[in-house]
């Protein structure tokens, strides 16, 4: 299938021996968006992997953002856009015209560039898809959020302020509270644009830490300005340019042995 | 001088200087208020002025101003009271005819129930004709021993007017509507109209016995004071008319105090008396915290409810814009505009064809087809929706678009964020839209004029009888009721301490709604405080 990286055996670093392809999740093919008459995305076409980190990279504006926004159909929000092509997640057409599109957002979460936590108390924001879900029990709801703050390692600093505005939290706290509210509807994709530019390292080492932990059980696609982040959290790096993707493979070797030029330009640092 | 100017001090100065200027106007206006109002039930000492001419005045300091065209000399306002002995309350002297002032320790101010204040001195106290006490110590003992039993009579009489007297009135008017209700449906005889025969039969024996009973009590109300006052007049005053009886030159500060007290009470919770000039503002009070609390419950969802088409559906364009800047510019329009439109529109068209709808029973005298408390509230909602449109679209602006992201890519429809999310957080800001509206409501009296506002409801829009809330009913206003008595009223002197009382309490209003609303917002903002506002 032209445009398709089938990731073999080969390139597979966690699974050398076995021989077998990795599942996909997310199949993206022939993907064209169009902001107005301003093309943002031009024929993508890539699969990501199954409980799997995939990076994108690429300097300002080159659409990484506009991608991961097309798995979850945030860009329907702004308005004149247009797209063409298909990205199935799970074996669904997500772009089928008679998908619920609150069905699909339930099944990829997503966490924000900046901390958006709501104005309400720690136990409420993480409490919010559950509620949305349909969950009305406190018990239940408990559960919920205990887990959800456990998975994204926040439980520990938070379970005696459960009830305490989240706005209080410091901005790393901020961001894993976002992921904990994230996963805590259970997606099969988490979604995350950037989640570390507004932290500090410490911070920012938390949240790696955390997503090699929560490729467990989620696959994980992340946009990243940072290309040292790339190279330390994820299995596959995807390398955007002007609406293109460059180049797709393994992270270590497309940092290390990159095919294309242009990647190659990006990555030693002659533009971008 | 350049340096100067450059340093920017002269600058700071002026800024400076003007919001003292600010500060100082309103301080002034409420001093003035505080001053004028509160002053008004200090019970004054009295005076006892011989003239050259050898005529007594005897009466209450008011004014001392200087005598126009002649340096140096000086006159006072007293206020002789005894409008029916006199003719007038308030006479000017000149200081230069007083031969003697003196501070009799035994004149008595007398409150009454009509005419206004009766000063001079205690001769006898009366019953049946007949003396009980004679002199000024004896009969003031007698009178303040019988005054609270006569009170108690007075309230009686009243209740009985306002309670039993009242029922059986409504339950007849009920009746003479029920009988024309089905005169309208072609019914002349039978059983529903020989029902309602005997209903009113039964209503009006009641009545009787009522009138009867009323008859009774006030055959009681027999005691009467007898009062010397200057010129030797003497006015026989019956007990039933007194309300309150003082000799403020034999008071000490601590009975003052309390008298004081008592009057500042009996403003607040009384009704008003002889044209509104005496007694209390309490149908006033009443109304116009029902209207602000009414136009707020009208304009809070319909304002929310527009802003947010604006904001969160309709999509962002020239059209849109032009809605915004009428809606903006709507807030600038005259109030007085609204209160034709009130007419025009609520009162004529809406009320008149409720009337015709449901109430044609009672045509040709409107029920809703005529000004009241519903009609306009509705165009004080009217007059005030900009406002919190305004407020509300800032609010909804303020609200960072993650947030609405965030609970997107949870799953949630457009519906359940904006209910979730969006609305808790504007919340604060729907409320800032509240406090000026009802700051602005609240001080409207134009509109008012037009719409419903009355000089004497004899209602108040809230009682006994079903369905208990009549927003139909006109009503009284403070502000209305300080043009009424500043400017409306046959005695213009004797009012005029009414009007400050008066402004007083609608400040005092107006503040206290904001402070309620106020500190409302506040407590939502602690709970809802977003990072971005």
């Amino acid at each position: 299938m032209p445009g398709t990286v089938d990731v073999t055996a080969s390139l597979n670093p966690h699974d050398a021996a076995s021989g077998i392809m990795e599942a996909p999740m997310v199949e993206i093919e022939h993907l064209s968006l169009w902001y107005g008459a301003k093309q943002a995305l031009r024929d993508v076409s890539m699969s990501v992997p199954k409980h799997r980190v995939t990076a994108y990279i690429g300097p300002s504006g080159c659409g990484k953002s506009t991608l991961l926004r097309c798995l979850n159909r945030m860009n329907d929000l702004v308005d004149g856009v247009r797209v063409t092509g298909t990205v199935r997640i799970g074996g669904t057409d997500i772009y089928d015209p008679t998908l619920d599109v609150t069905e699909l957002r339930k099944r990829v979460g997503m966490v924000f560039q900046k901390s958006n936590p709501f104005p309400k108390s720690v136990f409420e924001n993480v409490a919010y898809g559950p509620r949305i879900l349909g969950v009305r029990t406190r018990s239940d709801l408990e559960a919920v959020v205990e887990r959800s703050l456990r998975a994204a390692a926040l439980w520990e600093e938070v379970q005696d302020r459960l009830g305490d505005s989240a706005l209080g939290l410091s901005g790393g706290q901020q961001q894993r509270l976002c992921i904990a509210r994230a996963i805590a509807v259970e997606p099969d994709v988490l979604l995350m644009d950037e989640p570390c530019s507004a932290l500090d390292p410490i911070a920012t080492a938390k949240i790696e830490e955390l997503m090699l932990e929560l490729k467990n059980s989620y696959t994980i696609v992340i946009v990243t300005h940072n290309m040292q982040q790339a190279a330390r959290v994820s299995d596959y790096t995807g390398f955007m340019l002007l609406g293109e993707l460059v180049e797709v493979g393994v992270t270590r070797e497309l940092f290390t042995n990159p095919r294309d030029k242009r990647t190659e330009d990006y990555i030693t640092g002659r533009f971008g | 001088m350049r340096h100067l100017w450059r340093s920017g001090e002269p600058f700071i100065w002026l800024t400076g200087s003007a919001l003292a200027l600010c500060l100082l106007l309103v301080v002034g206006l409420v001093a003035l208020i505080l001053v004028n109002g509160l002053g008004f039930f200090w019970p004054k000492d009295v005076v006892r002025l011989t003239l050259t001419d050898g005529r007594a005045l005897t009466g209450i300091v008011r004014e001392r101003e200087a005598v126009p065209d002649r340096g140096g000399e000086y006159r006072i306002k007293l206020q002789v009271a005894n409008r029916d002995l006199y003719g007038a309350d308030f006479v000017w002297v000149d200081e230069a005819r007083i031969a003697r002032r003196e501070d009799p320790p035994d004149v008595t101010v007398i409150e009454r129930t009509e005419w206004g204040l009766l000063i001079g001195t205690l001769a006898e106290f009366r019953d049946g004709g007949r003396v009980v006490a004679a002199g000024p110590g004896p009969a003031l003992a007698e009178l303040r021993r019988r005054l609270p039993a006569a009170a108690r009579l007075r309230r009686e009489i009243r209740s009985i007017e306002k309670g039993e007297i009242g029922a059986i009135n409504h339950a007849q008017e009920q009746a003479r509507l029920a009988l024309k209700r089905l005169e309208l449906r072609g019914v002349a005889t039978g059983p529903e109209v020989e029902a309602l025969g005997r209903r009113t039969a039964v209503l009006q024996a009641r009545y009787a016995a009522e009138e009867a009973r009323l008859a009774a009590l006030r055959k009681q109300q027999t005691a009467s004071v007898v009062v010397a006052a200057d010129g030797g007049k003497d006015k026989e005053l019956p007990l039933a008319q007194v309300l309150r009886a003082f000799t403020p030159n034999a008071m000490g500060v601590l009975a003052k105090s309390g008298h004081y007290a008592a009057g500042l009470w009996g403003v607040v919770s009384d009704d008003p008396r002889e044209s509104n000039t005496e007694g209390g503002v309490f149908p006033a009070i009443f109304g116009t915290a029902m209207l602000v609390m009414i136009m707020s419950a009208l304009v809070t969802p319909l304002g929310v409810l527009a802003a947010f088409y604006l904001r969160e559906y309709a999509r962002q364009g020239t059209f849109v814009s032009a809605v915004r800047i009428a809606v903006n510019n709507l807030a600038g329009v005259p109030s007085i505009v609204f209160g034709v439109f009130g007419v025009g529109f609520f009162i004529y068209g809406v009320g008149g064809t409720l009337d015709r709808w449901f109430f044609a029973e009672a045509l040709p005298t409107p029920t809703f087809g005529t000004g009241g408390i519903l009609w306009a509230s509705l165009t004080l909602a009217l007059l005030t929706v900009p406002v919190v449109i305004v407020a509300t679209e800032e609010g909804l602006a303020a609200i960072p678009m993650g947030m609405r992201e965030a609970s997107l890519a949870l799953g949630a429809t457009k519906l359940e964020t904006t209910l979730r999310v969006v609305l808790p957080a504007v919340m604060p800001s729907v409320l800032t839209g509240l406090i000026l509206a009802m700051a602005r409501a609240a001080g409207e009296v134009a509109p008012l004029m037009l719409t419903g506002v009355v000089k004497l409801a004899p209602s108040l829009p809230v009682d006994g009888f079903w369905p208990f809330v009549h927003l139909e009913r006109k009503f009284m206003h403070l502000g209305f009721h300080i043009y009424d008595v500043g400017f409306q009223s046959p005695n213009v002197d004797a009012a005029r301490p009414m009007v400050f009382v008066t402004t007083l309490l609608l400040l005092v209003m107006v503040v206290l709604l904001n402070l309620f609303a106020i500190g409302l917002r506040n407590r939502l903002r602690r709970t809802y405080a977003t990072s971005a506002v």
